[in-house]
């Protein structure tokens, strides 16, 4: 299995260096290699998916990395069930996202830049999964940030794009900052940084330190997957090309955080607080991302607060240790998620780049393809069974009931309803009611070519049938769960049996449609006052269309005091009082060089005199002694 | 006999840039490949130390040793160990990708600075390979004047400034370092009988707790102001922005790191129970430069200058990996400083080829300069990300393995309890202000659109200027990925190094009384200083 594993992450490395070196000659072809790089990566997993299924795992070392000391690690991967799912939703969704790419970029002069960052990004997420040490998982953790800041600042020339691009690197640094401390206290507690051995030792830890230790992960893991407090950086990334945001919501990179805590579980159950902490972040997240959702008026932007609602529900999941929920519904979101934001992206192509809900509306009967898809995806985020995110968020709820969290849980299913609410808002203020854009642009709608709707229907077909297909629960779990039962034990109640579980299923169902009546009431029944929306009608809708403000709190708290303090220091610190005291002391010298000058007449007399005077001076205190 | 390697690659160059200076005027082409040909000579001789280095040895090698002043018991002896091989290789890289660098650049009095440039490889490398004291401060004199010319000749209009603020800074420190190196000769003579300047025979013996910690301040203060330390830094920008790009390079490249390598190879044998006891001062200081100048450099208005100040950021975190004491700390330490020389080196060169052209170092001038000079600014990209400590590169490996000392270091205090540990955090908040100052940079110098009309026709990278950034560029990323032919390199020594300290350290405590004295009066017990800093 060694060399099929190592080949995944391989070829996406090999179409980075031939479309950077050689892009320039490359130029619009840029897609015959970066396309053909993921398909490869996508077959080998599903190879390695196979030999997995088959109960084969493996773990080796490529060659040793940093070492110094006690300290060794090696660039080390390492395939269990749960890095195959990854890898299979990682390179899958992947290649979907880069064949639309190939439409969605025709023409743009950075085209070669463009795939080389693309296949980049799948290389780093692809070894982050792979990754059998904390330190291979914090460079691709690096990465990933790295990949996202390069594509969230694509189309470099716009000021707010480079500025997204920027925040998005340095939010994620502040999160890396926590991340890394983690990382080294983890090797001063036990030694080690390889799983294996930190997992086994993990009894080891104290309480306490393992406490630190998974807090300081997950203080990462809000970076890496936008949860509160360090969400900011993701609504903004929506300044990338759509694919992008695809890419990065779905298949890499936010889902790093969750990965990441379940992969790690063994450390967060060894402190326990901690993973109350992870599932109430979650869940408060899920929540509050999901109101903000309500009241953007860019359709880009409400699928980006969606997101981080999402992420809040895996994270409640892997919270309450439901891990392989948690997993299902990353692996589900990835689906549907990925294609809610191409199918915008393809609404947004046909309307020349027009991204503001008030400016669309009626583009059904011109988008049939794109509609149908679009409402498959909403559905599956709205919990509608028989998609797939019905499966997995109920999965979610039901962990959270059956393990005693019941505010949690209501939590969680209030954010269902709301979540019903802002998606099909978005599907009724885009496709239906009557057309708002202008006449020229209403003139050119058209519907995307192939090699975009195609990977559409592919979503939307694996959104339609992963919910039944692995997703139906039982009492021995669901069919992912028990794949992954190698890396999470199933646990005692997963069946989930009884009255209770079908009536919080009935429960679920209820939440989700009157959420979409509801949607259906306010943007569906009536003609649409174009005017009345994304203004603050109340307080309350202000703050919502503000995203409770919180941006303009760190810009207060953080960003405009630290340029102050940057400003002082350089300017008066610094040059006044640093310099002033270096540049002081040569002018002291000089000084007093200038004053002693003046003893130097250049008269014979007036030495002749010093030298009586010193004389009778010494001659004096020689006598006196 | 042997082949007196370490001979030939420090005094090749001095060598050359004699043959040059008796050069007549007017062959300045042939000046400029002549001199550039006897630096890559000396790097490729340079080669063979590398290659026939024994990496599982902490001694010191090629060594050669030859009676020179036998009655003031001065020798001429030279060796390299783990310690030094890398920063050797350094100079030996830098100089001739500086020197080409400086083609177009410098064009008056080009005879003249070739053999200043020379001059100042052949102090660099005695530095870095003498083993007498004696021989080592005139090296370390020696390598001043060079660079002094090289910035008051061919700097900037305010070069003259520069320079002399360079030069007395300098030299304040190396009076101090003088007396030290004078005093300790004495102190050991009068002791064992023995005159000697020769570094293995001092290291060997434990100097008494009180001189010890004078000699260590004396040291330390002349090699703060090298690296530099806050508050010793102030020459640092001055003279960086004056300097021209050649001497940028080989300033923070090179000059910084013999501050840096003071400390590892004087200071902590030397004098290691005072190294300990001003082991909290030592990272106070540090912990502020780290911080305090990634916030300066957030702010600076000119390229230069920005570069300057993440230096200090930059050798703040050397430091302080060196003074953990810890393998991780100092393996990373020595990374480091190769690192730094790269990446900042690097960033130098870049913001050289920018001046060239366009003849303003001003941030505020630039923007958009991806749509016109594309070549120019992936390579910015790389080397900011890599100067930013970006995984995959090579300032991470360094940067990590530091912090990684740290905590153990902390870890070690275990009386101390959680407030040693804001060392490490601390430390670590550095990499968070190096994004920002950086990419900050990043975005207004190459993001946007063009916002000078001037900045329309620059040309992309030349030639020239490709042959001389391929070949950090090369080592950035091999760092980054593999870093093991370079730490390999070091451990032994380093482990030899910490074995040292600390048995010397420990043999003398008991014995000494006046070590109380440090310990009460010098160092606080490290809660206190923890609960200082939790409260500052």
């Amino acid at each position: 299995m060694s060399n099929t594993v190592w080949l995944i992450p391989l070829f996406p490395l090999l179409g980075t260096l031939l479309n950077a070196l050689f892009g320039r000659w490359i130029g619009r072809h840029a897609h015959w290699i970066a396309v053909p790089a993921l398909a490869c990566s996508f077959l080998l997993s599903g190879a390695v998916f196979l030999r997995v299924w088959n109960g084969e795992t493996f773990r080796g070392d490529l060659f040793p990395w940093i070492e110094a000391g006690t300290f060794r690690t090696a660039v080390t991967a390492q395939v269990d069930p749960l890095a195959a799912v990854m890898l299979l939703v990682v390179t899958g969704v992947g290649f979907l996202i880069h064949l639309y790419s190939a439409g969605y970029m025709h023409g743009d002069p950075g085209y070669a830049r463009y795939f080389t960052y693309l296949n980049l990004f799948v290389f780093s997420m692809v070894m982050l999964v792979l990754a059998g040490n904390f330190l291979v998982l914090y460079v691709f953790w690096e990465a990933v940030g790295l990949c996202s800041y390069l594509l969230i600042g694509f189309w470099y020339t716009r000021k707010s794009a480079a500025d997204a691009g920027k925040k998005a690197f340095i939010v994620n640094r502040v999160g890396d900052f926590g991340f890394g401390l983690g990382v080294m206290a983890l090797w001063v507690a036990l030694g080690t940084l390889d799983y294996g051995t930190v997992f086994d030792e993990v009894e080891t830890l104290s309480p306490e330190t393992a406490t630190v230790i998974a807090l300081l992960l997950f203080m990462g893991a809000c970076g890496k997957s936008a949860q509160l407090p360090l969400h900011t950086w993701l609504p903004d990334a929506m300044e990338g090309p759509t694919p992008v945001s695809a890419l990065i919501h779905a298949a890499t990179m936010v889902t790093a955080g969750v990965y990441m805590v379940a992969r790690t579980h063994a450390l967060f159950e060894r402190s326990g607080v901690a993973l109350d902490v992870v599932a109430w972040v979650g869940g408060l997240t899920a929540l509050f991302a999901a109101t903000i959702g309500l009241a953007q008026t860019d359709i880009k932007r409400v699928l980006a607060y969606s997101t981080i609602s999402q992420l809040g529900y895996m994270f409640a999941g892997v919270g309450v240790g439901a891990y392989a929920a948690g997993i299902f519904h990353l692996v589900t979101h990835a689906f549907f998620k990925a294609l809610l934001f191409l199918g915008a992206g393809s609404v947004i192509h046909a309307q020349g780049g027009e991204q503001d809900l008030r400016k669309m509306g009626g583009l059904a009967p011109r988008m049939v393809l794109t509609t149908i898809t679009f409402l498959v995806g909403a559905a599956g985020l709205a919990g509608l069974p028989p998609f797939a995110g019905f499966f997995s968020k109920d999965e979610i709820l039901a962990s959270t009931y059956h393990r005693g969290r019941l505010w949690l849980w209501a939590l969680l299913l209030l954010g269902a309803f709301l979540t019903a609410v802002y998606i099909f808002r978005v599907v009724l203020l885009a496709f239906f009611g009557g057309p708002r854009m202008s006449k020229e642009v209403a003139h050119h709608l058209h519907e995307s070519p192939p090699v975009m709707t195609l990977p559409l229907g592919a979503l939307a077909l694996l959104t339609a049938v992963a919910g039944v297909a692995v997703g139906m629960p039982s009492t021995q779990g669901t069919a992912f769960a028990r794949f992954l039962s190698p890396v999470f034990p199933l646990s005692e109640e997963v069946g989930h049996g009884g009255l209770s579980a079908y009536a919080l299923l009935v429960l679920s169902v209820i939440v989700a449609v009157v959420g979409l009546l509801f949607a259906w009431l306010l943007y569906g029944s009536r003609p649409i006052k174009v005017e009345a929306i994304g203004r603050p009608r109340n307080r309350l809708h202000a703050l919502l269309l503000n995203k409770y403000y919180v941006d303009e709190l760190y810009g207060f708290l953080f960003v405009r005091p630290l340029l102050r303090v940057a400003g002082f220091c350089a300017r008066v610190f610094d040059l006044g009082f640093i310099d002033g005291i270096v540049n002081g002391l040569g002018q002291l010298v000089v000084g007093w060089a200038r004053s002693m000058r003046r003893l130097q007449t250049g008269y014979v007399m007036n030495y002749a005199l010093m030298t009586l005077l010193g004389a009778v001076v010494i001659v004096g205190f020689l006598l006196s002694r | 006999m042997k082949l007196p390697i370490l001979s030939l690659v420090t005094f090749l160059p001095l060598l050359g840039g004699v043959v040059i200076a008796l050069f007549p005027r007017g062959r300045e082409a042939l000046v400029r490949w002549l001199a550039f040909l006897v630096s890559t000579a000396a790097f490729a001789l340079s080669l063979l130390l590398y290659f026939g280095f024994d990496a599982g040895s902490p001694d010191y090698q090629f060594v050669e040793q030859v009676r020179w002043m036998p009655s003031f018991g001065i020798s001429y002896h030279l060796g390299v160990d783990g310690i030094s091989l890398l920063l050797v290789l350094l100079t030996t890289f830098l100089s001739p990708l500086a020197l080409l660098s400086s083609w177009r650049a410098v064009e008056v009095r080009v005879k003249e600075f070739a053999a200043s440039m020379l001059l100042l490889e052949t102090g660099m490398l005695g530095v870095f390979v003498s083993l007498d004291l004696f021989l080592f401060y005139i090296f370390w004199e020696a390598m001043l004047i060079p660079m002094y010319l090289i910035i008051g000749v061919w700097g900037g209009p305010a070069r003259i400034y520069a320079a002399i603020k360079f030069i007395l800074y300098t030299l304040a420190g190396s009076v101090l370092m003088l007396v030290a190196i004078l005093a300790l000769y004495f102190h050991h003579g009068g002791v064992t009988g023995i005159y000697t300047f020769d570094l293995p025979l001092l290291t060997r013996y434990v100097v008494p707790g009180g001189i010890q910690l004078w000699l260590f301040l004396a040291f330390a203060v002349a090699f703060a102001i090298k690296v530099p330390m806050f508050p010793f830094h102030t020459w640092l920008p001055d003279a960086h922005v004056e300097a021209p790009t050649a001497g940028s390079v080989i300033l923070a490249g090179v000059l910084l790191k013999m501050g840096t390598y003071g400390f590892l190879r004087f200071c902590l044998p030397l004098f290691p129970q005072a190294s300990l006891a001003a082991t909290p001062w030592i990272f106070l200081l540090a912990l502020i430069g780290i911080i305090y100048g990634a916030w300066v450099s957030m702010v600076q208005p000119d390229l230069k200058k920005l570069v300057a100040y993440s230096s200090v950021s930059h050798l703040g975190f050397v430091v302080l990996g060196l003074f953990t004491l810890t393998p991780q700390g100092i393996v990373g330490g020595l990374i480091q400083m190769v690192n730094h020389g790269l990446s900042t080196g690097a960033l130098f060169l870049l913001v050289g080829i920018l001046y060239e052209r366009r003849h303003t170092r001003l941030i505020a001038e630039f923007g958009g300069l991806w749509q016109v000079v594309p070549a120019f600014s992936a390579l910015l990209m790389i080397v900011a990300l890599s100067s930013l400590g970006l995984p995959g590169l090579n300032g991470f490996v360094g940067e990590f393995l530091i912090l990684v000392g740290a905590f153990a270091w902390a870890a070690n205090l275990s009386a101390a309890g959680p407030p040693a540990y804001l060392v490490p955090v601390l430390a670590t908040s550095g990499i968070i202000f190096a994004a920002v100052y950086l990419l900050w940079m990043y975005q207004r110098v190459c993001f946007g659109e063009i916002t000078a009309e001037a900045n329309r026709g620059l040309t992309d990278l030349t030639r020239r200027e490709w042959a001389v950034l391929l070949p950090v560029l090369l080592f950035i990323v091999w760092i980054g990925v593999y870093p093991r032919p370079f730490t390999g390199k070091t451990e032994a020594s380093v482990q030899a190094l910490i074995a040292q300290v600390q048995s010397k350290a420990a043999a003398a405590a008991p014995a000494q009384p006046d070590l109380q004295r440090i310990h009460a009066s010098g160092a606080p017990t490290p809660s206190a200083w923890g609960a200082g800093l939790g409260g500052r």
